[in-house]
């Protein structure tokens, strides 16, 4: 028959035909390419709903650093008061890094998270593909992630100035060509964010009370990243399990190439860019799988 | 059906002639074509699925799923031109059966053809984000169904226009009333230049003089879109604006016709006397 090759399958072309799915992923070119067209809606609702969660007012503007700054400080002072650090100012510096960048991923996932549930009405009432709304809800992460950048290079700044030789030698903060690298990283933590985000949007929609695990979850998580520590002064017992967790090479990379101006070893790169890639690729994958199943479910 | 010429306005006995524009139209195209489709999905047992829940249940060894038969083996077409009425009881499948032509949800079995883009404004309160503006809401709405921001921002005034919001546009969708939030959807989804319009339950809220401004608008629609489906419990509206209505009953297709007969048997099968106040509550 002539009109089923014309058909696409998509969202809104002039012929549609709808037909039993196969469980599975649905055809990912027209997927793709709706998904591209309707990039717009995904930025409007990330802005909007950057908006009002009153981002556009000064102070709420300033919560988006305080709030990452004053959890560096809580462990920072946490870290120097419990344990012999000498690190001082430059212990800082790589926690600050650490904690933004892992604020990132979390912040990214826990938006990510209740972006499907969230949005109920629209999920069930449209048609259009519904990874719009968890790559919505990483667009505002990074947004809350790039005004941390300027507060971590004034840390940066102060640290590298006043540093004792003691500090420079437990935790070197150094100005580099090499920190440029860190743009690497960026994009390994958001693709990784992206596919994280997206899994557990899936995974909300079939058990709401996920969310109040995430805490917990990232709380953990953050104690088993490079955050409190550096890849170079990961706690023994630690160490063998650190294959598994991706945030270890992400982040310790990118704390690695932003404080210290060092090129981290080869395996890290790569690691990193495979567990990114590899989880953007599944996750994005497994939402597909499911979202037509959304509708009902909300 | 021989009772069908009685009560048609149009003189033709056998079909009814959807075409209001004047032209050759030898060959009536089906803007929608529904064939054999059934539709059953599973979902759970509580509003709110937990983990916690489903650890429980695992426990007891209970099955968490039910499966939902919510239409069962419907076929019809929709020829272009035609304002197709859609009633039934509560849980007949009608919101399923708009859904499912919308592409919202997959059929089961079965198979559905639609020509032309499709403006959905199902149960009212559309897609609204509600801690946001009514602008910000037409604009995300607008962007979902595929249009760019210029196009939407061109249909902005009209939008504005039609639902009479004023200051309220500004404001986020949480202050409005229900009146107000059901005439914005309305606008929203009048104003896509849809292909097919698809209206769920629209007629229920709003003022009378909405309701009446809103028929119009329908009627205008009529001429410029290919097919209109209304699902209503406004039988007289049904009457009114329809040009064919169809009667589903706990996911079966009862009866297909003119609006005026299939008002008049799902009444008598119902029970319900025919009178005005009881067309317009039902």
């Amino acid at each position: 028959m002539s009109v089923q090759t014309q058909a696409d399958h998509g969202f809104t072309p002039e012929f549609q035909v709808y037909e039993p799915h196969k469980t599975g992923i649905p055809p990912l070119k027209p997927y793709v390419k709706e998904l591209w067209r309707r990039r717009q809606f995904a930025s409007e609702l990330s802005s909007s709903t950057l908006r009002a969660g009153n981002a556009q007012t000064m102070f709420g503007r300033l919560w988006l650093v305080l709030n990452p700054l004053l959890l560096a400080m809580v462990y920072y002072l946490l870290v120097n008061i419990l344990s012999k650090n000498k690190g001082g100012i430059s212990y800082l510096d790589h926690l600050v890094a650490g904690v933004f960048g892992f604020y990132y991923v979390s912040g990214t996932l826990s938006s990510g998270a209740v972006s499907v549930v969230g949005s109920g009405a629209l999920i069930a009432n449209m048609s259009f593909p519904r990874l719009l709304m968890p790559l919505s809800a990483l667009r505002s992460g990074f947004f809350k992630f790039l005004p941390t950048l300027p507060v971590f290079f004034v840390i940066h700044a102060i640290a590298s100035a006043t540093q004792s030789s003691t500090q420079a030698k437990l935790y070197p903060v150094n100005w580099s060509f090499v920190q440029l690298g860190g743009i690497y990283f960026v994009l390994c933590m958001t693709l990784f964010g992206a596919g994280i985000g997206t899994i557990f949007a899936a995974l909300q929609v079939y058990f709401r009370d996920m969310s109040s695990f995430l805490p917990y979850m990232n709380r953990i998580w953050l104690y088993l990243s490079p955050v409190l520590w550096t890849i170079q002064t990961v706690p023994g017992r630690l160490e063998r399990f650190m294959v598994f967790n991706p945030l270890f090479s992400i982040l310790g990379g990118w704390t690695d190439m932003l404080t210290e101006g060092r090129v981290p070893p080869l395996g890290i790169w790569v690691r990193a860019a495979a567990w990114s890639v590899g989880i953007f690729v599944a996750g994005s994958l497994f939402f597909m799988s499911r979202e037509r199943e959304f509708a009902v479910r909300l | 059906m021989s009772s069908l010429s009685a009560s048609e306005n149009t003189p033709s006995v056998t079909t009814v002639k959807p075409s209001p524009r004047p032209g050759p139209a030898p060959v009536v195209r089906p803007a929608v074509k529904v064939e054999n489709v059934s539709v059953t999905y599973r979902t759970t047992w509580e509003k709110r699925p937990t983990l916690k829940e489903a650890m429980t249940r695992f426990g007891r060894g209970e099955r968490a799923v039910r499966e939902v038969e919510a239409l069962k083996n419907v076929s019809f077409e929709v020829p272009e031109g035609t304002a197709l009425g859609i009633i039934g009881s509560n849980g007949a499948g009608k919101s399923t059966l708009i859904r499912t032509i919308g592409g919202i949800l997959p059929p089961t079995e079965g198979r559905i053809e639609v020509h032309g883009r499709i403006s959905a404004l199902l149960a009212l309160g559309v897609g609204f984000n509600l801690s946001l503006s009514g602008r910000e809401n037409v604009m995300l709405g607008g962007l979902a169904s595929g249009l760019t921001r210029k196009e939407v921002l061109e249909r902005n005034q009209d939008i504005e226009d039609f639902a009479e919001l004023g200051d309220f546009m500004d404001m986020p969708i949480r202050t409005y009333s229900s009146g107000m939030r059901s005439r914005l959807a309305f606008a929203v989804a009048v104003h896509m230049e849809p292909d097919i319009l698809m209206i769920d339950e629209a007629m229920s809220a709003g003022d009378a003089r909405f309701k009446e401004k809103a028929a119009a608008k329908m009627h205008e629609l009529m001429g410029s879109a290919r097919a209109m489906f209304l699902v209503s419990h406004a039988l007289a509206s049904i009457e009114d604006l329809c040009t064919r209505a169809i009667w589903l009953e706990k996911g079966h297709l009862m009866m297909e016709g003119a609006p005026e007969d299939v008002v008049k048997a799902y009444m008598a099968h119902v029970g319900v006397k025919l009178d005005t106040l009881a067309r317009e509550d039902l």
